[in-house]
């Protein structure tokens, strides 16, 4: 059967690639943020885990307002990043693992979740930038990645509740997938931000802590915040935390912290990076 | 947790039959456009090629053997675009899959709504 | 806690269905920016760029102005807008100082005090 053995929270923002890109990852503005990723790189390259499900959503790229899916799923081969409007690098294509998708969409919508089901579908710095830190250099091209797009954008939005059930269904899913796979969970975004209004700029700290400590030990906690209480607490884009919560959902055994980095800010927001252990409940 | 019942003369549209027809599929979806239908006109072959059709799926057009793209893959609303561009209509497809006449799958459909 | 009652948040414009259907056409020509021809034809004649996508007055003022804020008030969502801003060469901390009148300098400042949880 196929086995989640981690789960990753992680920054997404576009900030981060242009760091990348200029070689700034030493400066004295995102050392401390750098330096959380070398352990988890190290965990990733050392148990080796054959598929990535990578929680995001999509800031306008494949996604337009005319058609907003509230949950989509890629089931392709191979997904492609283009031209978000400020001339980010054309990157390599990212590998795509269509028979676990496929699984994982039969099981949601016979669980409840009527998933948007994708065959084509380019993917933006929500999920490329992830994957780029765990493999610098853009070697990501050997793992084979699950996109699972959430809208964080416009209201009415699926709800912390409904978006961690919807991890549980994803873990449920990939336990009765038949074929031995290592599986690993990435929820990407946040943390505390606000991009727009005269709020902008509004950073929670003593929130983003809590929300990782509750994701290690008590995530059933973070499922009674509605999203205007996270507009409210953690800002207008506060809600992304919807994503680290889908991602704690897929962890349906044991979990164990094993690396924490938390710096603020990175751009305008928190950056909540952490690496949990999972072991699979016994059947 | 997969629907694999058997309902003969049925082909479902699953996963593995979404991925296997997806370009079949697509190419049917472009003939929404009237250019790409003039396209395709022009140059069957090419336009299979642009689409990276199967051979399966090649096949299957050039004999317009609807059951065979339905195997290949195909999903019944794109490939009715494809029949549109061949002025047939859904009788006419129904007949062509059952080995019935137009007139005689007429006559069936009749019959079936009769008290 | 823990409803989605409706509420004011003071400085915070949401994206809900109201706002979504007022400011479509304004987030529709943002979401072209994806594309370099079309940052040219903008670049090239934004009034007429602007007509194309059929922005109301109040719309096509923001647009001028470049008031972050009152493209928010016209429906505008801060993912398309962030494209307009990128084709002006606006980082996120600009955007940041135009929409709270503050230099780009304090809102940086004001950023590292929030991230120490200094406030």
């Amino acid at each position: 059967m196929a086995n989640i053995i981690g789960g990753i929270t992680t920054s997404h923002i576009p900030a981060i690639a242009n760091a990348m890109a200029n070689g700034l990852e030493e400066t004295p503005y995102w050392k401390p943020f750098f330096d959380g990723y070398p352990p988890v790189r190290d965990w990733l390259n050392e148990k080796k885990p054959d598929v990535i499900i990578l929680f995001y959503n999509d800031h306008g790229l494949e996604f337009f307002i005319d058609k907003k899916p509230t949950f989509a799923i890629g089931v392709a081969d191979e997904y492609h990043n283009a031209d978000e409007g400020w001339g980010i690098p054309t990157i390599p294509p990212v590998t795509g693992e269509s028979d676990l998708s496929w699984h994982i969409a039969n099981s949601l919508v016979e669980d409840g979740f009527d998933m948007t089901i994708c065959q084509e579908m380019k993917v933006d710095h929500g999920l490329t930038v992830p994957l780029n830190l765990m493999w610098p250099g853009y070697n990501y091209g050997h793992v084979k990645v699950i996109p699972v797009c959430i809208n964080c954008e416009q209201h009415p939005m699926p709800q912390p509740k409904r978006t961690y059930a919807l991890g549980q269904a994803i873990g449920r899913a990939v336990a009765s997938f038949d074929q031995d796979l290592k599986v690993a969970v990435f929820g990407t975004g946040g943390m505390s931000h606000q991009l727009d209004g005269e709020r902008a700029g509004i950073i929670n700290r003593e929130f983003d802590i809590d929300c990782l400590d509750k994701l290690v030990s008590d995530p059933e906690a973070l499922t009674k915040y509605s999203n205007l209480d996270l507009v409210e607490i953690a800002g207008a884009q506060g809600v992304e935390l919807n994503m680290l919560i889908a991602m704690r959902g897929t962890l349906i055994g044991e979990v164990k912290e094993l690396h924490r980095n938390y710096h603020a800010p990175i751009s305008n927001t928190g950056s909540g990076l952490m690496l949990l252990e999972h072991t699979m409940p016994k059947k | 947790m997969t629907q694999t019942v058997d309902i003969p003369g049925t082909i479902m549209l699953d996963g593995p039959m979404a991925t296997k027809g997806y370009p079949l599929n697509k190419m049917c979806y472009s003939f929404n456009n009237a250019a790409a239908r003039n396209e395709f006109k022009q140059d069957e072959e090419a336009y299979y090629e642009k689409f990276k059709l199967t051979e399966e799926q090649r096949d299957a057009m050039r004999k317009r053997d609807v059951i065979a793209m339905l195997e290949a893959g195909g999903s019944i609303y794109y490939l009715a675009k494809f029949a549109g561009l061949l002025g047939l209509s859904v009788q006419d497809v129904g007949g062509l899959q059952t080995g019935m006449t137009t007139e005689e799958f007429k006559a069936f459909l009749v019959k079936q709504g009769e008290i | 806690m823990a409803t989605n009652e409706k509420r004011d948040i003071p400085g915070t414009y949401l994206f809900d269905s109201k706002m979504a259907k007022k400011g479509y056409g304004l987030n529709k020509m943002c979401y072209s920016f994806n594309n370099q021809e079309a940052r040219d034809e903008f670049n090239a004649d934004p009034d007429a760029y602007c007509d194309k996508f059929n922005l109301t007055v109040a719309q096509k003022k923001a647009i001028k102005e470049k008031d972050i804020i009152a493209m928010l008030r016209e429906g505008g969502s801060i993912y398309y807008l962030a494209k307009y801003a990128g084709l002006l060469k606006l980082n996120m901390q600009d955007i940041g100082a135009l929409q709270t009148g503050m230099s780009v300098e304090e809102f940086k400042d004001m950023l590292v005090k929030n991230g120490r949880g200094e406030v």
